[in-house]
């Protein structure tokens, strides 16, 4: 029973994380139809950011937890920002170019990130310190879990309450949800699209940053290449839930963690990231919407 | 043009290039090193002004090359510049004697390139004749038959890994039997095409009902499975480790030095290259072709002329796969070692890149492509390590500005003459 | 209903219900051999609904569609259709074009007109390679065949433009060849002068008579171009809100009250 807690958790910490992917990934799916394979790559980026300023930061003698804060600030800030930038530059110029391209496009962009980071850093992996505290109070229970997932559980759940907050209750959420019900319609009664579109890319660039920096300082490495594998498993998430569905991809990631943190606990460490695919290849075979996702039959 | 717009559009650059010089800055200018749970930052101040120029100069470039492809798109046909230059290629190539000319020149220095330039550009020509095999296979899937495919690599690894597998487990029986194994080779070939064939309709069958996106996406968790699952049965196919000392196609019972060896998979690659350009440019121009090309364009209004999608689908894949197959065939038999690296995820995206700049559906485009991206890094040397950069902006480039492709796809051209009691006498020029 | 012995396909209470919305509600009608029928309604009734259930894209949630073998009406042999597939109702003999424009844009008009000859072909795959002499033979008169419809359609001087370039009246009369080409006995149009102008609406009529004059095929269109349908079609029926509210000669709708308000509400 303790060794299931254990794992419960641990899937429940990893599930979080895959959510603050999964919620970008759905968020610009359910806006403009694409799959935003760039979105690992922001995800790499967000911890790496973090990991440079921290690193500057700390060794100029700043106090820790102003480090833990102005890098967490700072990786989202930057995130944003590319998350913003790709938008404008490879994605806008197709958005009424067949869904294809821009696909296409979103291939070359990831790669074009990835090779970037590895030629401007390195290839590799570089370990990771972590500024995050450690809370006293968690002691007893150290083992079914760290300070470190624990913190993850509570910012991840801090995030949703906002994002939910965001998207029922303002004025941006709605517009948001207009646009991703009807993009022409939204448009004609006067919302700003390329605005909303690149709220929504800049929102989930920003999560997607906190989860990089969260994973990174809860694995204690980082490389260039993770927000590859990362990605596609976040992704998995999102379409397990509904791609589209916000509430899908928070399910989606949590079903996919504690599969995977039961699976490899309880049958073999060898196919973690089996896991993902295989449950991918059901979905998709078996109810292609997702669990909370819309039948979206095609007009014809 | 007006010195205002000038003004307003360099300071637009200019607002640009701060914008970049700050989002690049941590990643660019400032490098960090982990030594001892310590991380370390050092900052190349170098990078900001080359930073900043090229992002000045080349978002000045950008906002052109975007409206430019914009109005491009309202110029009438006959008025673009590159339908000056097809038509001015045509009538060079109309001439008889030219075209023949640079027919035979083409063969004869396809026939003569293992003699000309040794050992060491024969392997690049044979590994990049096997891309081009690869090109034109996805070529069927992608620019045929609409269907977005990222996990091609999967097919090309069924086919090292079935000569592969053939090797280790009959290659035994040869030896002790006396029998050359390079016999295998032979067999291997037309066993790889029909093992990786029955693949290819494998997975088409959960793809059936799924378009676009999810398609892709599919595709790429076959691919990545197919991978993981070589990678982790060690026992039957050799994990990580892979399959070794695979022996050499079968040349007349002769053991061939390296060398020679080199030059006999290289006329042997040619060959099959010259296959599959064939077999691609009939389906083509057939029914099976068309009936694709219709699956592509619109599925539904395809369905509404009769043609059965599930069939359709389940061809395009199976074709696609076939020729994947044999390439991996190849590919064991030039490296003699095979293991599951050469099968990522990256070397479908690294086939798909090349018929993408090479142009969707075009069979030219799809060899120029395959050569493009393979011989490059070859002979440009220095950029190696740009290598995906490269290709990835390449590919961004041409999908927004150019995305039929560099050398794209023409229809063929139909001529009917009216005979005297008005039914027309058909032919067809090209 | 009374089904006319002369009938080629007869729907009985078709109903489809998506999600809680009845789009269509027990629909009965049925079309004769050799007749210009025409459906018609405001905007929303569930005509194109209809078509879709026709044609497979939709299995209905209700009732039967059957139509009559090889197109001859006998009365006694017709054959149930509802929930195939496109493809094989196609294959049956019946054919359509769209409402919003489906062409195989990145194709010339002369193969789009070639792909709908698909089904009356047979090479396959290892004929394609090969080419033998039947499979030249075949698409050598594929070529022709094509040609000759794209002249009956007066698209013949497009033949190797590319599909999506053409002007739009073109483009719905190459759906139109398409479809023919299929060789069916019953061709479903789905607004086929929408967006036309008054020129091209009276070149159309005269067309959809040829069609059926010259190639025996049996017409049901849905419009909403009120002179094109009273001039052409023989029989009307009239849907509103998924429901048959009128059936009759054109004359006959013109008048029944039921119609009027429907379509200009009390």
């Amino acid at each position: 029973m303790d060794y299931f807690l254990k794992l419960f958790l641990s899937g429940t910490a990893k599930g979080s994380i895959y959510a603050l992917i999964a919620l970008g990934y759905t968020m610009v799916y359910g806006i403009i139809q694409l799959i935003n394979f760039a979105h690992g790559e922001v995800y790499m980026i967000g911890g790496f950011t973090a990991l440079i300023f921290g690193g500057f930061f700390y060794t100029m003698g700043m106090p820790v937890w102003m480090v833990l804060l102005l890098s967490v600030i700072l990786a989202v800030l930057f995130s944003a920002a590319f998350g913003f930038t790709i938008e404008r530059i490879a994605y806008r110029p197709l958005r009424n170019k067949p869904r294809l391209s821009a696909l296409i496009s979103a291939i070359g962009i990831s790669m074009i990130l990835q090779n970037f980071v590895l030629l401007a850093q390195t290839e590799k992996y570089l370990s990771y310190p972590s500024y995050l505290p450690e809370f006293a109070f968690l002691q007893p229970f150290r083992q079914y879990i760290n300070s470190t997932q624990f913190i993850i559980l509570v910012v991840t759940a801090i995030i949703m309450i906002f994002l939910t907050i965001l998207i029922k209750f303002t004025r941006i959420g709605k517009a948001m949800r207009a646009t991703a019900q009807d993009k022409y319609m939204a448009q004609l009664v006067g919302v700003n699209i390329n605005q909303v579109i690149s709220i929504t890319f800049i929102i989930g660039s920003a999560l997607a940053a906190v989860g990089g920096v969260l994973i990174c300082s809860y694995m204690g490495q980082i490389n260039y290449y993770i927000g590859f594998v990362a990605g596609i498993k976040a992704f998995v998430a999102a379409v397990l839930g509904g791609i589209g569905s916000i509430p899908g991809a928070v399910l989606g990631s949590f079903i996919l963690g504690w599969t995977e943190s039961l699976g490899t606990g309880y049958i073999s460490s060898d196919y973690e990231d089996a896991f993902a695919f295989i449950i991918l290849i059901l979905i998709l075979v078996l109810k292609p919407d997702g669990i909370l996702g819309k039948n979206q039959k095609q007009k014809v | 043009m007006k010195i205002r717009t000038l003004f307003s559009e360099l300071a637009k650059a200019l607002g640009n290039a701060i914008w970049f010089l700050v989002l690049l800055f941590p990643l660019m200018v400032m490098k960090v090193n982990v030594i001892g749970g310590k991380a370390l930052v050092t900052f190349r101040w170098n990078f900001v002004p080359v930073l900043f120029i090229t992002a000045f100069v080349l978002s000045f470039i950008w906002k052109r090359a975007l409206i430019w492809n914009e109005h491009r798109q309202d110029k009438i046909p006959s008025q673009t510049f590159s339908y000056k230059i097809k038509v001015t290629l045509q009538l060079y190539f109309k001439n008889k004697a030219i075209k023949i000319g640079s027919t035979l020149l083409l063969i004869a220095f396809v026939g003569v390139f293992p003699f000309l330039f040794g050992m060491y550009h024969t392997n690049v020509m044979i590994t990049a004749f096997i891309y081009v095999i690869l090109a034109l296979g996805l070529n069927i899937v992608v620019g045929l038959g609409g269907l977005l495919n990222l996990g091609y690599a999967a097919f090309f690894a069924v086919g090292a890994y079935t000569y592969g597998l053939l090797w280790k487990y009959v290659g035994p029986s040869f030896v002790s039997a006396g029998v050359d194994t390079g016999w295998l080779f032979w067999i291997a070939l037309p066993l790889a095409g029909i093992i990786a064939t029955i693949f290819g309709i494998l997975l088409s069958l959960p793809v059936l009902r799924l378009r676009g996106d999810y398609l892709a996406i599919i595709t790429l968790a076959f691919g990545e499975i197919v991978r993981m699952v070589l990678q982790n049965s060690g026992q039957i196919t050799g994990g990580a480790t892979g399959i070794s000392l695979i022996p050499r196609p079968w040349f007349f019972g002769m053991k061939l030095a390296p060398k020679q060896a080199a030059v006999y998979i290289y006329y042997i690659v040619v060959v099959l290259v010259i296959f599959t350009i064939y077999v691609v440019r009939r389906i083509e121009d057939s029914r099976v072709g068309r009936a694709l090309e219709a699956m592509r364009e619109d599925e539904i209004a395809c369905q509404a002329m009769g043609i059965d999608l599930v069939r359709n689908k389940l061809i395009t894949f199976a074709l696609g796969a076939f020729f994947a197959g044999i390439a991996g065939v190849v590919l064991a038999a030039q490296t003699t070692y095979i293991n599951p690296d050469s099968f990522t995820l990256w070397e479908s995206i690294i086939i798909l890149m090349a018929i993408v700049i090479g142009g969707t559906g075009s069979i030219p485009g799809a060899i120029g492509g395959a050569m493009l991206l393979k011989l490059l890094p070859e002979y440009f040397r220095p950029l190696a390590q740009y290598r995906m950069l490269i290709y990835g902006v390449a590919m961004i480039l041409v999908i927004i500005f150019k995305s039929d492709g560099l050398l794209p796809r023409h229809r063929k051209q139909y001529t009917f003459e009216e005979k005297s009691d008005s039914n027309a006498s058909a032919g067809a020029a090209k | 209903m009374n089904i006319d012995g002369n009938a080629i396909l007869v729907i009985e209470n078709l109903s489809m219900v998506f999600g809680g919305l009845r789009a269509i509600d027990s629909v009965s009608m049925y079309i004769k051999k050799g007749e210009i029928a025409a459906l018609i309604g405001p905007n929303g009734a569930g005509k194109t609904t209809i078509f879709n259930c026709i044609t497979g894209v939709y299995t209905p949630t209700e009732g039967t569609i059957s139509i009559a073998r090889n197109g001859t009406a006998s009365g006694e042999s017709l054959r149930k259709i509802q929930g195939l597939k496109p493809n094989v109702i196609n294959h049956l003999g019946l054919a359509r074009t769209f409402q919003n424009i489906r062409l195989f844009s990145n194709m010339s008009v002369l193969e789009n007109v070639m792909i709908g000859r698909h089904n009356s072909l047979k090479a396959g795959i290892f004929n394609a390679i090969v080419r033998d002499p039947r499979t030249r033979e075949e698409e050598q008169r594929v070529i022709e065949e094509s040609y000759e419809i794209l002249k009956k359609l007066n698209l013949h001087m497009f033949v190797n433009e590319m599909a999506c370039n053409l002007p739009y009246g073109a483009q719905r009369r190459l759906e139109i060849a398409r479809a023919l080409a299929t060789d069916p006995f019953l061709l479903l149009l789905d607004e086929p002068v929408a967006g036309m102008n008054p020129q091209e609406t009276k070149e159309l009529e005269e067309t959809i008579n040829i069609i059926r004059d010259q190639e025996q095929v049996t017409i049901l269109l849905i419009e909403h171009d009120m002179s094109l349908v009273m001039n052409v079609s023989e029989r009307i029926y009239v849907l509103d809100y998924g429901r048959l509210i009128a059936e009759g000669s054109p004359q006959e709708i013109k008048s029944n009250p039921e119609v009027i308000k429907a379509y200009l509400g009390e």
